[in-house]
């Protein structure tokens, strides 16, 4: 791993650099002793420009350590991180990045107008201000105070200060929380537009919904580790696409053996099966139990489908 | 909605270059506009030593004190009191409750100098401290009578300002230490007993004899007898040991402060 992280090299400047940030076998623990909490293990990850990425898990999976340590907000425990070819923490990347945070706690007495004035002073050649208020969909609240806003205001605000210097890289920790649906619809639009003018987006989500909507490529990480990755039809494929319900004395053990099933459970009289398609399923259910009846085929929801991924693996690990 | 590539490069040319004066100008603008739209903080910073003087310095008239009149050597003792106030409570609040903040994050992310952040706070308590010092100022003379040269009163200025530094040091080592909630508390608690100790109420000279034992191991009594010194009705001892002991404490309290400035960073930004 180490020889890798050596020869993997990029050139410190320029817009033609295809590669934004990346996280090389980059690995993140809190704590010492044994209260030591493994946040994220060798993670390797690669933003390009004109990407947007999304990266995909469950509450806790090490998302925001992740974004973290692309940041430049906390250092890897081991591993490396790169943003714009650099330490992350280096001031001359962080010109051309801009960040929002799933964190509250804004100076509640600042106007909207003075919190993004404050942020554009940090850039050398930040967006206008009409663009950053027209682009968050912050229209006629320049002069309300930030603690007036209510909870999608003040995301909206947030959202804003993440454009003001006019970055090449923007990275959202879980934008849409919190936004009602019109509001999350328009911050997709705006990320669309970011990324086709060539700029590189990543996000983070718990929704595969979101990120099958938006992204590029979808990095799937649960417990610290990618546990997938690709373009969202090849994670859609890799999901199950069917639920077979029926009842039968088939143990959830045999279910398991059966083809393209990822998931068996059982509740009461109930066998529950997760699996890529249901005829195969179906046969061999009538194969060993002629008996088994009330068989009904639907289809997951997506979060049932990433679900049965996540807890695949936990199973394999 | 977003620039396109081409307009972006004729706004680079429009937009001003980012400057650092203008950043450390904007952040010490906002660290008082902050101050001042929490009008609590205003009253009790600023009104309090204030008031205080108004009523023991002035009302009371009589006795002189240190060889000067009273209302004199008093403004000098509560304008000590005025500005430490303004400075441990300029910092230490306000450090306390934004450590840790999603935008504390933030401008970590960002471009901006992290030391702007720090001289915007020195910026802005020492306005609040300009402020109360320009109160003291105009009550001393119209209502206590309070004559000096010129000079005089430059020097009680100037020391005035100067001699906060050391509290803002102590008050970013306990915006370091404590928490948001438990900040204005724990300081009022080292604060008020301290400025009494240290003959900021009432004249060192009539306060019990282990009071005024006590008062030398204190920065406040330092600093004091520094603006004392100005006025004429410093206590003896040497000018030089007091800026020294000062000097001291503020090491000491930086010191504190970058170790809980670290100890943050490790648990915080995690």
């Amino acid at each position: 791993m180490t020889t890798t992280q050596q020869t993997h090299h990029h050139p410190p400047t320029s817009r033609e650099t295809s590669v934004l940030a990346d996280l090389l076998g980059a690995s993140k623990q809190f704590g010492k002793g044994p209260a030591t909490v493994q946040a994220v293990s060798g993670l390797d990850l690669e933003v390009r420009s004109g990407e947007l990425l999304a990266l995909l898990g469950p509450n806790g999976a090490g998302k925001s350590t992740a974004i973290g340590m692309l940041t430049g907000l906390t250092a890897p425990t081991s591993g490396r991180a790169h943003l714009f070819g650099r330490d992350p923490r280096d001031v001359r990347a962080r010109r051309r990045l801009g960040v929002m945070l799933q964190a509250s706690g804004v100076p509640q007495t600042l106007r909207v107008s003075e919190l993004l004035t404050q942020f554009r002073g940090y850039y050398p050649a930040p967006l206008p201000m009409a663009q950053i208020v027209s682009a968050a969909g912050l229209d006629g609240l320049e002069g309300r105070m930030f603690g007036e806003l209510s909870g999608g205001q003040q995301r909206r605000v947030m959202f804003g200060v993440a454009l003001a210097g006019d970055p090449d890289l923007v990275v959202f920790d879980e934008p849409t929380t919190g936004l009602d649906v019109e509001s999350r619809r328009g911050l997709w639009a705006t990320l669309r537009e970011l990324s086709r003018l060539g700029r590189g987006v990543v996000l983070t989500t718990h929704y595969l919904e979101e990120a099958d909507a938006l992204a590029d490529r979808i990095v799937v990480i649960d417990h610290g580790v990618v546990i997938a990755q690709g373009r969202p039809a090849e994670i859609k494929a890799r999901v199950p696409g069917r639920r077979v319900r029926a009842q039968t004395s088939v143990s959830v053990a045999e279910a398991s053996e059966w083809p393209g099933v990822v998931r068996a459970s059982r509740e009461g009289p109930w066998l529950e099966l997760l699996a890529g398609s249901a005829e195969p399923v179906l046969r061999a259910l009538l194969d060993l139990d002629p008996s088994a009846s009330e068989v009904t085929v639907t289809e997951p929801s997506l979060e049932e489908a990433f679900l049965a991924l996540t807890s695949d693996m936990e199973e394999t690990q | 909605m977003i620039t396109t590539t081409a307009t972006r490069t004729t706004t680079d040319t429009v937009t001003p270059r980012s400057n650092p004066v203008r950043i450390y100008v904007t952040e010490a603008r906002h660290e008082f506009l902050k101050l001042i739209r929490i009008p609590i903080f205003a009253v009790s910073t600023i009104a309090l030593p204030v008031l205080f003087y108004v009523l023991f310095g002035l009302a009371f008239g009589g006795d002189d004190a240190g060889g000067v009149g009273r209302s004199t050597y008093m403004l000098a003792t509560y304008g000590t009191f005025g500005v430490i106030g303004a400075a441990l409570f300029g910092f230490g609040v306000s450090v306390a409750v934004e450590r840790g903040q999603g935008w504390m994050r933030l401008k970590r992310v960002s471009p901006m100098p992290p030391q702007a952040y720090f001289v915007a706070k020195v910026v802005m308590s020492t306005a609040v401290s300009v402020l109360i010092i320009g109160a003291l100022f105009i009550l001393g003379p119209t209502l206590g009578g309070v004559r000096m040269p010129a000079a005089q009163w430059i020097s009680l200025g100037l020391v005035l300002i100067i001699g906060a530094l050391p509290f803002s040091a102590m008050g970013l080592a306990f915006g370091y230490l404590v928490g948001p909630n438990s900040a204005p508390a724990m300081l009022n608690l080292v604060y008020l007993p301290m400025a009494f100790a240290s003959g900021l109420w009432i004249p060192i000279h009539q306060l019990p004899p282990f009071v005024q034992g006590i008062a030398p191991a204190l920065p406040p009594y330092h600093f004091a007898q520094l603006a004392l010194g100005t006025v004429g009705a410093a206590e003896g001892g040497s000018q030089a040991l007091h800026v020294l002991v000062l000097l001291a404490f503020t090491a000491f309290f930086l010191t504190v402060a970058v170790w809980g400035f670290r100890r943050d960073e490790g648990r915080t930004y995690g």
